[in-house]
C-alpha cells in the first residue's frame, strides 16, 4: 500500500527534539567538549583530538576497572537470573500468599540505593552488625573492609538480595499468562518436568527474561551507589567499578579530560552491548516464526 | 483399551460442599464400553468438562471411584492411564516444528526413532500437514494449531480412551465436517474409545454411536440419536435435541388421555396415577396442522427455513412449533393442530414417565 508523504509532520517532531536537545544533547555535547579539550578553569580550553581517549584505551587502570565490572556483571547474571525463575516457578499462583509474596518480593526494589548501600554497611559490620558480629561468632574471618574476598561476597549477596525480584517478578509475570490446558497437556503427553519447563514455561517467559537481562546488566554496568556506600571501592580498589573509578576520576583528582573521553567510551560501550541484546532478541523471534 | 466404569461418581469445586446445589458433578453411575464412540452433550457449564477431566485424571473427584477395565484409576496420575486428550482451544509447543509436536507424546514414552517416524508421517498425512512437518508450530494460524492437537491426540495407538473436549471450536466450518469425517474413520479403524464433548447436536449425533446427554450436573440419558430423538427421557433432552426442540405443553394425565385446559388429547397409551407436575411432549415433526381435527391454535408466525416451514403457534396459551412440510399451503384455514398420539411422551417432573403397560 502506498503511504501518503507528507513531510509538513516532521514539525510534530519538533517539540520533543527540542526537549530532548536541551535534556540530553546538550549536556552530553558538554561532556564531548571536554573530552577533547584540556582546560584549566576561567572557560579556556586548549584542543587535544584523540589524546585523552588514547590515554584512556591504554590505561591500565581503566582495563582493571572494567575487567571487575565484567566479572561483576557476569556474576550477577548468573546468580540472579536462574534464582529469579526458580523462585518464579515456586511462587504460589493464586490466593491469599500469592498476594503475600508479591509484596515481599516488591519489598526490596522499592528501597532507595544509598539506604540499600547503608543497610548492608551496618548489617555486615564487625563490631555492631547483625551479619558482621554472628558470622565472627560463629567462627568466620568475615571483615568487608579489610579483605577483598569478604568485600566482593557484600556487594554480590547485596545485588542480589535487592534486584533478584525484579527477575522473579517478570518471570512470574510471564507464567501467570500459560493457560492452564497447556500444562494439562503436558500431563496428558507424559512430559517431564524439565520438558514441561524447557517447552512450556521458558518460551513464554522469554520475552520478559530477555528484558529482564538486560535490565540487570545495564544496571549491574553502571553500579555506583551501593558499593560505593558499602566499600567505597576498597579495600585498595578491589570492588572499583567503572563508574567509582569515573567518579574518583572527575570529582577526585579532577582529571575532567580524561574522565570526560571514559564517559563516552563507558556509553557507547553499554549502548552497544544493548543493542547486540536487542538485535538477538529480534533475531530470536524471527527465527522462531519461520 | 478397556471399559470406563464410573462408580458413584461425585464432584464438587468447593472443599466442604453444602448440599447437591455445590456440586458440579451430581453423583453418578456410568459405564464407557470399550471401542464405544460417545458423544457428551450439553450446554455450557453443565460438567461435561469436568467429567471428562475426571476421567483424565487432570481432575480428582470429591468422591466415587473411576475404573479402566477391572483396575481402579481413581488416584492415578494422568500419565499412568495412558489417555489422550484434545482441549477445546489448542495447545501446541511453540518453540517446536510440527514434527516435534506429534511426536513428542511417543518420545515422552520412549518409543523407537523409527516408529515415531511412520507414526507421525501417517498422523501428519491424516490431519493434511504433511507440506508444514518442519515448520515451526509458532505462527501457525489456530486451526492449524488446532490440527496438531488432534493430531498428538491421536498419534499414540495404545490409549486407553481418546477424550476430545469441544476440539472443533475454533476450526471453520467446512474443515470440521473433513476432520470429524476423519475422526470417525479412525475410530472404525483402531476401535479406541473416543468421548466426544460439545454443545452442538449435530456434531454429537454425526459423530457418536451413543450420545450422553448431560443436564445440570447430570446423564439425564444415553442412548442412540434416534432413542434420544423419539423417547427424550427428560424435558431438557427433548428441548436440546432437535430444531426446533420438543413441545411441552402442561397437562393432566387420566388413563390414555392428556387433558389441557378443557381439550382432550388422545396418548398411544394408558398410564398409571401420575405425582408431580405433568407435562406431555411432543416433537414438532409429529405435530400436523388441520382444518377442524385436534386442538385449535393461533399461528403467530412462520419460518420458512429452506427444507420445510416452523410455524409457531398459541395452543392453550402455550407457545407450539409445528414443522409444516414443504409445499403445504399454510393458510388462515389451518384452525387446529394434531399430535400423533403415539408419539407423545409424558412427563413428570421433567423425567419422562413409561406407559402402564409396560411398552417403552
Amino acid at each position: 500500500m502506498d503511504k501518503t508523504q507528507n513531510n509538513k509532520a516532521w514539525f510534530l517532531v519538533l517539540p520533543v527534539l527540542v526537549v530532548v536537545a536541551f535534556s540530553a544533547i546538550l549536556p552530553l555535547m558538554t561532556v564531548v567538549n571536554y573530552a577533547v579539550n584540556d582546560t584549566f578553569g576561567n572557560n579556556e580550553f586548549f584542543w587535544q583530538g584523540l589524546v585523552w581517549f588514547e590515554e584512556m584505551v591504554t590505561s591500565s587502570r581503566l582495563h582493571e576497572a572494567l575487567g571487575r565490572q565484567i566479572l561483576f556483571s557476569a556474576i550477577i547474571l548468573a546468580i540472579e537470573v536462574p534464582l529469579g525463575i526458580y523462585i518464579a516457578l515456586n511462587m504460589p499462583k493464586k490466593g491469599f500468599w500469592a498476594s503475600v509474596c508479591l509484596v515481599l518480593m516488591a519489598l526490596p526494589l522499592l528501597i532507595p540505593f544509598n539506604v540499600v548501600g547503608t543497610i548492608w554497611q551496618i548489617f555486615g559490620r564487625v563490631d555492631i552488625g547483625l551479619l558482621g558480629h554472628y558470622l565472627a561468632e560463629l567462627g568466620f574471618d568475615y571483615n568487608y573492609v579489610s579483605d577483598p574476598i569478604d568485600a566482593w561476597i557484600t556487594v554480590i549477596v547485596m545485588d542480589v538480595w535487592h534486584w533478584t525480584s525484579l527477575v522473579a517478578l517478570l518471570c512470574y509475570a510471564g507464567l501467570q499468562s500459560i493457560p492452564n490446558a497447556y500444562y494439562q497437556a503436558a500431563r496428558v503427553d507424559q512430559a517431564s518436568r524439565w520438558a514441561v519447563f524447557r517447552y512450556i514455561e521458558l518460551p513464554k517467559m522469554a520475552g520478559v527474561l530477555l528484558i529482564a537481562v538486560l535490565l540487570r546488566f545495564m544496571d549491574s554496568f553502571m553500579i555506583y551507589t551501593e558499593p560505593f556506600v558499602v566499600t567505597g571501592g576498597g579495600p585498595g580498589n578491589s570492588t572499583t567499578f567503572l563508574s567509582i573509578d569515573l567518579v574518583k576520576m572527575a570529582i577526585g583528582q579532577f582529571d575532567l579530560g580524561p574522565a570526560a573521553a571514559f564517559s563516552i567510551m563507558y556509553f557507547l560501550v553499554i549502548l552497544l552491548v544493548s543493542w547486540v541484546f536487542y538485535t538477538v532478541m529480534t533475531n530470536l523471534d524471527k527465527e522462531e516464526g519461520k | 483399551m478397556a471399559q470406563i466404569t464410573l462408580k458413584n461418581l461425585a464432584h464438587s469445586y468447593l472443599a466442604t460442599p453444602k448440599g447437591e446445589q455445590d456440586y458440579a458433578l451430581k453423583e453418578m453411575d456410568h459405564v464407557w464400553q470399550d471401542g464405544g464412540a460417545y458423544a457428551l452433550l450439553g450446554s455450557s457449564g453443565c460438567g461435561k468438562t469436568t467429567l471428562l477431566n475426571i476421567i483424565s485424571g487432570l481432575l480428582k473427584p470429591s468422591q466415587g471411584r473411576v475404573l479402566f477395565g477391572d483396575r481402579d484409576v481413581t488416584e492415578a496420575e494422568t500419565a499412568e492411564r495412558n489417555i489422550a486428550q484434545v482441549f477445546q482451544f489448542p495447545v501446541v509447543y511453540d518453540t517446536m516444528t510440527v514434527r516435534d509436536n506429534l511426536a513428542f507424546p511417543l518420545r515422552n514414552r520412549g518409543k523407537d526413532a523409527a516408529y515415531i517416524a511412520r507414526r507421525v508421517d501417517q498422523i501428519a498425512r491424516m490431519i493434511g500437514m504433511e507440506a508444514t512437518l518442519d515448520r515451526k508450530a509458532r505462527g501457525l494460524t489456530a486451526d492449524a494449531k488446532q490440527k496438531i492437537s488432534l493430531g498428538r491426540g491421536m498419534v499414540r495407538e495404545d490409549v486407553n480412551a481418546i477424550l476430545f473436549d469441544e476440539p472443533l471450536t475454533v476450526i471453520d466450518p467446512h474443515m470440521k465436517w473433513e476432520l470429524r469425517t476423519q475422526l470417525k474413520q479412525l475410530h472404525r479403524e483402531f476401535g479406541h474409545t473416543m468421548i466426544y464433548v460439545t454443545h452442538d447436536q449435530t456434531e454429537a449425533l454425526t459423530f457418536a454411536d451413543k450420545v450422553v446427554v448431560m443436564y445440570d450436573g447430570r446423564v439425564v440419558q444415553m442412548g442412540t440419536p434416534e432413542e434420544l430423538f423419539e423417547t427424550p427421557a427428560h424435558t431438557f433432552v427433548g428441548y436440546f435435541i432437535g430444531s426446533p426442540g420438543m413441545n411441552l405443553l402442561p397437562a393432566e394425565i387420566r388413563g390414555s388421555t392428556a387433558h389441557l385446559q378443557g381439550a382432550a388429547v388422545p396418548l398411544g397409551a394408558a398410564y398409571g396415577p401420575i405425582t408431580g407436575r405433568t407435562q406431555i411432549g411432543i416433537r414438532p415433526e409429529y405435530a400436523v396442522l388441520t382444518e377442524g381435527d385436534g386442538l385449535p391454535i393461533t399461528i403467530r408466525r412462520v419460518e420458512d427455513v429452506g427444507r420445510h416451514r416452523i410455524v409457531r403457534g398459541e395452543v392453550a396459551g402455550q407457545m407450539v412449533s409445528v414443522i409444516a412440510p414443504e409445499g403445504m399451503p399454510v393458510g388462515a384455514s389451518l384452525t387446529h393442530v394434531r399430535f400423533t398420539p403415539d408419539r407423545i411422551n409424558v412427563y413428570a417432573d421433567d423425567w419422562r414417565v413409561a406407559p402402564a403397560g409396560g411398552a417403552a
